[in-house]
């Protein structure tokens, strides 16, 4: 059984007053509408949904984000033109998933914005209401860049400590390292053309090409070392060598 | 000095086997593997079934998984290897005692898979760790993993262990050890070991724009 966002939009309206939270239609096939709060009363709205009788969301099962980059950002980075533009600032958002596990209900989709994808990407932390939020936040903090303010460990928990990006971000681009692949198509040809050998031995970025050979020092040496491997192996197998099926008359 | 052949099969019909010390010292040293004690993803699950009844590595002399890279000679690197994992699993070859043997099993662990294109994993631990059996698959079947053992095996019984031609491990000049990565601010740096990985380069033609 799903809950009605409306209903419960009219419920926090009355509860909590300082809250301005919008109801955001779905007009996809799923329906699934949802609620959109303030920054500002954030918190107090979740501990209402919470333990509020009737309402008794008591679990968070997903918090995750989504990266809303401004118009010209968008279309540098192909986001599919089906997908409506944000205002012309970006914003980065933040997705809840709330249940009721006593009375059975969800998800309650509630969402929160933040004011643009550079300085201004802060939300309060729901980690004081829901425990289950610590790690999520942590992950949205690492992948998106969302600083949960209030978080008691706000760390990133998949890249590395020294990492200095937001990989999920929409117009994250990932390190140059091409690696060399026999047939390379499409957008990894493209960036191979970047890395190919021309036949004077430099690579057209001006780094010396890699050598020739699979980097063996001695290819006579493996040669030696190979044969008696391809001698076992000929040994093993159950059909002989052509030369010797002529044999037969 | 190695032994005729001929003469180790004459022998042998008569019961005696003629042998080398290098041959025996190979033999032994082939039938008493001891992997190392990690998975790294879902080709684990692969290699825990290898391990069990059903498909029973201990067949092939390689059935103790030790808990410690000082006890172990051969590295199954099984699963993806994150850019986050990476060092430990470089540091885990270096701790390994000589000779050591990597076997790279499943995609991931032979070029990212899947993954290769995505910013959080290694793409392939040949970039690190000098690998000496690949197996593809994703994940590759147990045989596979006992085919990809056997055929370390057979490496290790074509082992010199003296002479010029001999095994890395047997020249007191080469060093055991590779760098560890560090984490650098986009990848691991350097973000491959160019003493031990150097991928063929297809020349281009100048005219190819």
């Amino acid at each position: 059984m799903n809950p009605e966002p409306a209903v419960i939009l009219e419920q926090i309206r009355a509860a909590v007053p300082a809250a301005r939270p919008v109801l955001l239609r779905n007009p996809g096939p799923a329906g699934q509408d949802s609620i959109l709060l303030d920054t500002a009363s954030a918190q107090d709205v979740f501990r209402f949904l919470k333990t509020a009788p009737g309402l008794e969301f008591d679990l968070l099962s997903n918090l995750t984000g989504t990266d809303w980059p401004e118009p010209a950002t968008a279309h540098s980075v192909g986001v599919p033109p089906e997908i409506p533009p944000p205002p012309a600032q970006g914003f980065l958002e933040v997705v809840c998933h709330l249940y009721s596990t006593l009375r059975r209900e969800g998800p309650l989709v509630v969402r929160m914005r933040t004011a643009d994808r550079a300085e201004g990407a802060h939300l309060p932390t729901l980690t004081p209401v829901y425990r289950s939020a610590e790690f999520q936040e942590r992950e949205v903090f690492d992948l998106f860049g969302v600083v949960f303010e209030g978080h008691p460990d706000l760390r990133r928990i998949l890249m590395w400590d020294e990492f200095h990006d937001f990989p999920m971000r929409r117009d994250y681009v990932a390190p140059d390292d091409y690696e060399y692949e026999p047939t390379p198509h499409e957008a990894v040809w493209e960036r191979a053309k970047e890395h190919y050998a021309v036949p004077d031995g430099t690579s057209e970025t001006g780094a010396p090409a890699p050598p020739q050979s699979l980097g063996l020092a001695d290819e006579a040496a493996c040669e030696a070392a190979c044969s008696p491997l391809r001698e076992e192996r000929d040994r093993l197998s159950p059909n002989p060598p052509a030369s010797d099926r002529e044999v037969t008359p | 000095m190695a032994v005729d052949p001929d003469l180790q099969e004459t022998m042998r019909r008569a019961g005696v086997h003629v042998t080398s010390f290098e041959q025996l010292i190979d033999w032994g040293r082939s039938n008493s593997l001891w992997p190392l004690q990690f998975g790294l993803a879902c080709c684990a699950i692969e290699m825990i079934a290898a391990t069990m009844a059903r498909y029973d590595m201990a067949r092939f002399g390689a059935e103790v998984f030790r808990p410690s890279p000082r006890q172990a000679d051969l590295m199954i690197v099984a699963g993806t290897v994150t850019k986050k994992m990476a060092p430990q699993v470089v540091r885990l070859y270096n701790q390994m005692a000589e000779p050591k043997y990597v076997i790279a099993m499943g995609a991931c662990a032979i070029s990212g898979g899947p993954f290769k294109e995505g910013y959080n994993v290694l793409k392939g631990i040949d970039r690190f760790v000098p690998v000496d059996i690949v197996i593809p698959g994703c994940p590759p079947r147990p045989e596979a993993l006992l085919d990809g053992l056997m055929a370390l095996q057979t490496k290790i019984r074509q082992e010199k262990l003296l002479g010029p031609n001999r095994a890395r491990h047997a020249s007191a000049s080469i060093p055991g050890d590779v760098p560890v990565p560090i984490f650098g601010p986009h990848d691991l740096e350097p973000s491959a070991n160019r003493a031990i990985w150097n991928p063929p380069t297809i020349p281009r033609k100048p005219d190819v724009a």
